[in-house]
């Protein structure tokens, strides 16, 4: 679109280490104008992304017409990564790689389109032999991944499905995964039942446990109860690993603790985790959640939701006796 | 009633459209015969919450903790029953 002289686009930048410790960096370089036109650029020698940004290039080149998507020439000796992942397919381009049969069974999950919930099963059946995860890793991932794309598909009116993409990182022994939506944003789902100020005010009632867009009933429905955020923070959050969501100009990022013996707290209330915030990100329509798992974390997924239990158990009913009165002696 | 979830869920119970018409096929219409009903998770590794959520908490709030002495869980992995704890809990404290 020509907009005073400027040719106006969606302008993303593949760099050496787009990873959630340096997403901040990552938006900076980003213009998402206009919503018409998508044009990627890459680093001169080294591709490093999470692919959770991947995720977030293959929904923005949803809507884009194929004649209008551009990915300059890739010369990072690592770009094979990209069409590994598949990005050069799920964009309509031709790929700039060859890559042998052979080399395909790395430990990833290519970006992947999820619409319905059988194709959200089977894909949760086939990821953990191509994850190769241990019985004791696999059931946290696919609980991960099991919430975050049902939300999609239950929240996100995304005509679009889920895009999901994960990628086991050997020498930090750690799972990170991305889940992205071009649907009505957080702060659409979430003002069907709360009055919300902003984006950011969105994202972080929706981090909070029992908080759902469908109702303001405690409890929630009999199909939602709004919990599933909060766990999947939670669940990061005992795993000092990194957490982000990010929707229309709002991004919430849970920030890695150091490592230490004694548990991480957990919190209700996402203000009072460490994490970092902005309403001012460039206008994402849709939503990006990235998590990393580390897969050193000794603790079984049952001692992590038995401490997830306890702290929401105990916010329901901080709730509920905020909203009763009680007796006034006079 | 037994119900079997792994021939309905498979061995990650994750969707809760399954866990739905559990519910509503099922569960809800023997609970209102005032017969017992049994969750046998055998061979089902874990759950989500939201799939737990839809099996069991609409009988939770309509029979309050008395459910408990109609419908029992068995079989079930220590993450399963932990999750079944955290919508119990919940439900209960709403």
């Amino acid at each position: 679109m020509l907009h005073t002289g400027i040719l106006l686009s969606m302008n993303i930048y593949l760099s050496n280490s787009d990873y959630l410790a340096y997403f901040g960096s990552f938006l900076e370089k980003i213009d998402l104008t206009d919503p018409d036109r998508l044009d990627i650029t890459t680093h001169d020698t080294w591709i490093s992304v999470h692919p959770a940004i991947l995720t977030f290039v293959a929904a923005l080149g949803c809507n884009v017409s194929k004649e209008n998507v551009t990915i300059d020439e890739v010369s990072a000796r690592s770009g094979h990564y990209l069409e590994r992942m598949g990005l050069f397919q799920m964009l309509g381009l031709p790929s700039q790689f060859t890559i042998a049969e052979h080399e395909a069974s790395g430990r990833f999950i290519p970006l992947t389109v999820i619409k319905t919930a059988e194709e959200q099963t089977k894909f949760i059946t086939d990821m953990v032999p191509l994850l190769h995860l241990s019985p004791e890793h696999a059931d946290a991932i696919k609980y991960t991944i099991g919430e975050l794309v049902r939300n999609v598909l239950e929240h996100s009116e995304s005509k679009n499905g889920a895009i999901v993409a994960a990628q086991y990182y050997q020498k930090s022994n750690m799972i990170r995964l991305g889940i992205c939506d071009t649907g009505i944003g957080v702060k659409d789902a979430i003002s069907q039942s709360w009055k919300v100020g902003n984006d950011i005010e969105a994202l972080k009632l929706a981090l909070v446990p029992g908080i759902t867009g469908t109702t303001r009933r405690e409890g929630g429905t009999d199909a939602n109860a709004g919990a599933g955020l909060f766990f999947i923070k939670s669940m990061a959050a005992m795993g000092r690993d990194y957490f982000m969501i990010y929707s229309g100009k709002g991004v919430y990022r849970l920030l890695k603790r150091r490592p230490s013996k004694k548990l991480p707290p957990l919190f209700a209330d996402p203000q009072k985790d460490k994490h970092a915030e902005t309403n001012d990100a460039a206008f994402f329509q849709g939503t990006l959640v990235a998590v990393d798992i580390s897969l050193d974390n000794t603790q079984q997924f049952s001692a992590l939701l038995s401490v997830i239990r306890s702290t929401y158990t105990q916010a329901v009913k901080e709730r509920r006796k905020a909203i009763y009165k009680r007796p006034k002696f006079i | 009633m037994i119900i079997t979830i792994s021939k309905h869920a498979g061995t990650f119970a994750e969707n809760k459209d399954i866990a739905r018409d559990i519910r509503v096929q099922d569960i809800e219409p023997s609970l209102l015969l005032g017969e017992t009903v049994t969750l046998d998770f055998m061979n089902v590794t874990g759950a989500t919450q939201s799939f737990v959520h839809a099996l069991i908490s609409e009988p939770i709030r309509k029979y309050g903790d008395d459910i408990f002495d109609k419908l029992f869980f068995k079989n079930c992995s220590p993450t399963v029953q932990e999750i079944v704890n955290i919508v119990a809990d919940y439900m209960e404290a709403s």
